[in-house]
């Protein structure tokens, strides 16, 4: 490559790099900014203080929503890899009659829009009496199809020959699960696990749906009330809440920005 | 009964047992999703198209069938049919469009330079964004007095725009923001996708002197095409589901110009408790879906290059 060529490059990249960053980073200066900075437009805030941090975590109960959303993640984490990861074994081990109709069913899982069910799973969860609780907010997401083909594929790797013998020494299928299968999928439940919780981390609709009070509510309904509360005074205040809220996510996907893409192209192209 | 025949009914005694044995701990394995989707997937879409042919009370109770009477009411009503009209606006506005800008910013990503890294970082970085975070965000930048648009705008002596509340401009507004909100997964994949593609195909290609526009065009585009079509379909579905960013720029406002189907089913069902209206609007939403996977596949399957 001519350095010409690589010049124009690095500065195409560095251009389109700070438009796609460009709201994150003005969002993340503008959480320093006072009321009178945003009026006059500055693009720099006059001081890095975390005024306005502080004052998030006083005008809405944040803590806690910050402690409900990582909980419910956490559980719809786990639920989906144990769900995803048994299912998938099913279906690469244990061969049996109408598995591949079973097979079928999960495909077709795919073609219902989740939002075309909202009405009747609000009434299942509200006859269950699972409303404002943490069942309610991660239960129903727990089986997914995408991550058992993802798991499927990893697990179609392990030679069947190894599962035949470990039949014939008279090992049962669940230590065989768990003592070969798991540990060597290692990897690609760890992005499993990334994606899951970056997914349930973000989800909005349904928390919005089934929690009306505070002990229950997600920190991303949280950001909808103060944003609903402040919005013409306090900018720097609700950005600071933006801030907070998606610094988790941002800090899982840098970290696991490889893995993720490495596991999302071979799941979907599979 | 001669002793091979003992042996053959003792032998497929025991095979039975075991296929037996088998479908039971494969369907143990099975039953935690299985029961989960039955319950929280397949139950509902049934019930939703059950819902669809009743008078609902208020709290969602079937009263009175009426058959497909909420499906005439609804192409009948003008609010649906702006509502059907947002939403195929807003397909046409934000999957060619993400799915455009995320290709080109994968293709550009793709190259073997010195801190490439941070770039691929800064490109995917709507990923990790939420919906509500990111709608915030954006919610700040249309602002008509102190956002960012109406002030370059103003540098540019020109008068400022409603964003999101002008009817002219408020779904283009939430346009934009979801392309942005799409693009980091877009491009995630696609980069996945075109570093799978063989590196021995572009050595050849420079052996032979090809230009790197023609490159593109012959080699990496085609190569790339299995992945395009993964992005563009998940990219539309989800379009189709839409709700975060409407309920909270512009609640399906101004005069219901961004009131799409999914933000729509939500107030009928929630807001205006009209469940029988919200199911049949629900059905639809389905039926889109469907069909557009459907007709993707046969595309798919005929135009696609798979390696």
């Amino acid at each position: 490559m001519s350095t010409g060529k690589r010049i124009l490059l690095y500065i195409t990249l560095t251009v389109s790099g700070l438009v796609m960053v460009f709201p994150i980073l003005y969002a993340f200066l503008i959480s320093f900014m006072q009321g009178g900075e945003l009026l006059q437009g500055s693009f720099w805030p006059e001081s890095f203080s975390l005024v306005n941090y502080a004052a998030a975590f006083e005008r809405v109960p944040l803590l806690m929503y910050l402690w409900n959303s990582l909980l419910v993640s956490v559980l719809i984490m786990a639920g989906q890899l144990i769900l995803c990861s048994l299912a998938a074994f099913a279906f690469v081990f244990i061969e049996f009659r109408g598995r591949e109709w079973i097979f079928y069913l999960f495909i077709s899982t795919m073609m219902i829009p989740w939002e075309a069910t909202m009405v009747p799973n609000f009434q299942t969860v509200q006859s269950l009496g699972w409303l404002n609780s943490y069942a309610g907010l991660s239960i129903p997401f727990f089986a997914m199809a995408f991550g058992t083909f993802l798991l499927r594929q990893q697990f179609k790797t392990i030679p069947k020959e190894l599962y035949e013998a470990s039949q014939i020494a008279g090992i049962s299928k669940l230590r065989f699960f768990t003592g070969v299968v798991l540990p060597v999928a290692k990897t690609t439940m760890t992005t499993l696990a990334i994606y899951s919780f970056l997914t349930a981390w973000n989800m909005y609709l349904w928390p919005l749906l089934v929690t009306n009070n505070e002990a229950n509510r997600t920190v991303q309904i949280g950001l909808k009330q103060m944003q609903t509360q402040e919005i013409a005074s306090d900018w720097g205040v609700v950005m600071a809440g933006v801030m907070i809220v998606i610094l988790p996510t941002l800090i899982l996907l840098f970290a696991g920005q490889k893995r993720l893409q490495e596991g999302l192209t071979q799941g979907a192209l599979k | 009964m001669t002793m091979a025949q003992e042996v053959r009914a003792s032998d497929e005694k025991k095979l039975r047992k075991r296929e037996w044995s088998n479908f039971l701990t494969g369907i143990l394995f099975l039953l935690p999703s299985l029961l989960l989707f039955g319950v929280f997937l397949f139950y509902p879409m049934v019930r939703t198209v059950y819902l669809s042919l009743f008078l609902t009370s208020s709290q969602g109770v079937p009263i009175v069938f009426v058959g497909w009477d909420n499906f005439f009411a609804l192409f009948q009503s003008t609010s649906f049919q702006l509502s059907a009209k947002a939403t195929a606006l807003f397909v046409l506005y934000t999957v060619p469009a993400s799915v455009l800008l995320a290709t080109a910013l994968a293709v550009l990503a793709n190259q073997k330079l010195k801190g490439i890294g941070l770039f691929r970082t800064m490109f995917s970085a709507t990923m990790g964004m939420s919906v509500a975070a990111s709608s915030v965000i954006w919610m700040f930048l249309f602002n008509p007095s102190i956002g960012l648009f109406n002030r370059i705008l103003a540098a540019l002596n020109i008068p400022g725009i409603q964003w999101l509340l002008d009817p002219q401009y408020a779904l283009l507004s939430v346009s934009i923001a979801t392309i942005w909100m799409n693009t980091g997964f877009a491009f995630l994949i696609l980069l996945g996708g075109l570093q799978n593609i063989d590196s021995s195909l572009y050595e050849s290609a420079k052996i032979a002197g090809v230009s790197d526009a023609c490159q593109l065009r012959k080699i990496t585009l085609p190569m790339l095409s299995p992945t395009l079509f993964f992005v563009t379909t998940v990219t539309l579905i989800n379009a189709f589901q839409t709700f975060g960013q409407i309920d909270l720029l512009t609640k399906g406002g101004p005069m219901e110009s961004t009131n799409v189907i999914v933000y729509s089913i939500y107030k009928d069902a929630f807001i205006n408790y009209n469940v029988g209206s919200a199911s049949a609007q629900a059905v639809l939403l389905f039926a889109a879906v469907l069909i557009v996977t459907v007709i993707q596949f046969k595309i798919g399957e005929r135009k696609v290059h798979y390696q």
